[in-house]
């Protein structure tokens, strides 16, 4: 299962905003119900989308300033990232083809 | 097109319930979820009045175990949006965004979504500082001054919930509708200061929300509520925009059914918070399932013989 991968503070300049492709960023805390909601959707996209997009979660609680720089007051918030800058957002739990729809839009 | 005995549209806990009987039951059953399973209270912190759980459990958590529970047996889950619902001879056809599916009987356990202010800046700032759950957004307002919108239950344990974060929480409604045991708590806290007699008009800021417009209801007059984070837990309205017209619906969109948890229409039932006159409480969502389940597999007993 292609399981979105954790990327911390200090990883997110050379795994997200470097990355080759289009990357789906999950800013998410443990303790948050939504969250939870919401992750086994990713993990379904993640498959989905294999080799086309890049699907990371960026844990709130632990990275404060990766979520602060971008304005991040509201999770899960899942930001669509290409070539370094947020392309698109998501702000709460949505259907599954409303994120495909920003996910196709990004890998155009 | 796909084909089962029970179609259960909606993944909360009468949806996840009314699974849990279905597949017991040995019927082939499967859960169309459009966001993600749980329901409303998946953004409860402590669910306190779930019997079996003095101590209270985490939302989310007995979500995800009543997901477990209902997959254990055997009863599917797929994350798509139900669109629309017809009859095909004895069947009920549920269509979504993806494929259709075909079923002997469907439980409709959509739920509820909670209602937006409508008022301007709202929607520009939800995630900026506009939330509808405390306990996943809280964390973000350390030692800042907020609002939460409407005085129910929910308004106002979310209310408490932010004061261990909020230097101030001030409560914006006309009324004050919670029940006692929540009431009192949200007095006795010297954080939380009450608006009464009062609505939201605006939600003030650019990049990130700065205060709130606010009108009292009684002299009209307006003023202006510095905030850097505001709540909006001002009620639910039901998910049943895709069935308008095929179904008898109350005026605020909740569908009619019988103790049983039939509906007008042979084989389609309708439980939890979707039904009109629930108790909208997570305990009779998942009593509602089970009867819903139950009856529908008496249902596909009676008219679909010697399977």
């Amino acid at each position: 299962m292609a399981e979105p991968k954790e990327v911390n503070d200090g990883q997110f300049e050379s795994e997200v905003l470097k990355a080759e492709v289009p990357v789906l960023v999950d800013f998410w805390a443990p303790w948050c119900g939504p969250c939870n909601m919401v992750a086994p959707i990713t993990e379904e996209l993640a498959e989905e989308y294999e080799g086309k997009v890049k699907f990371v979660k960026v844990n709130v609680d632990e990275n404060p300033s990766t979520a602060g720089s971008y304005g991040i007051r509201a999770i899960p918030t899942l930001l669509v990232f290409k070539g370094g800058s947020p392309l698109s957002e998501i702000v709460g739990v949505r259907p599954k083809a409303e994120f495909k729809k920003h996910l196709d839009a990004a890998v155009e | 097109m796909k084909e089962y005995d029970i179609v259960i549209v909606g993944g909360g806990p009468a949806g996840l319930t009314a699974g849990l009987y279905a597949a017991r039951a040995r019927r082939k059953t499967i859960v169309l979820e459009r966001t993600g399973t749980g329901g409303q209270i998946v953004l409860a912190d402590l669910v306190e009045n779930y019997p079996g759980f003095p101590d209270g459990i985490k939302g989310f958590e007995l979500g995800q175990a009543m997901e477990r529970q209902a997959k254990r047996y055997g009863t599917e889950l797929h994350y798509v949006e139900a669109t629309g619902l017809e009859r095909r001879g004895d069947m009920h056809l549920v269509k979504t965004a993806e494929e259709e599916y075909l079923a002997k009987a469907v439980i409709l356990t959509c739920g509820v979504e909670q209602n937006r202010m409508d008022v301007p800046g709202e929607a520009e700032l939800t995630g900026k500082g506009v939330s509808y759950c405390a306990t996943c957004d809280a964390a973000f307002f350390k030692g800042e001054v907020c609002a939460v919108v409407g005085a129910g239950d929910a308004g106002l344990s979310e209310g408490l919930f932010l004061t261990r974060y909020a230097s101030k929480v001030y409560v914006v409604s006309d009324v004050v509708l919670a029940s006692e045991i929540v009431q009192e708590r949200a007095f006795a806290n010297p954080k939380m200061q009450f608006i009464l007699d009062h609505v939201v008009t605006e939600v003030l800021g650019q990049d990130r929300v700065e205060g709130l417009r606010l009108k009292n209801l009684t002299t009209a007059e307006e003023s202006t509520l510095d905030v850097a984070g505001v709540f909006v837990f001002i009620g639910w309205h039901p998910g049943t925009d895709f069935l308008k017209g095929y179904l008898k619906m109350d005026e605020g969109g909740h569908i009619y059914v019988n103790h049983w948890m039939e509906t007008e229409i042979a084989g389609l039932f309708a439980a939890g918070d979707v039904r009109v006159d629930s108790a909208r409480q997570l305990v009779t969502a998942a009593s509602d399932g089970a009867t819903a389940a139950i009856r529908a597999d008496h249902y596909i007993s009676d008219h679909f013989p010697a399977k």
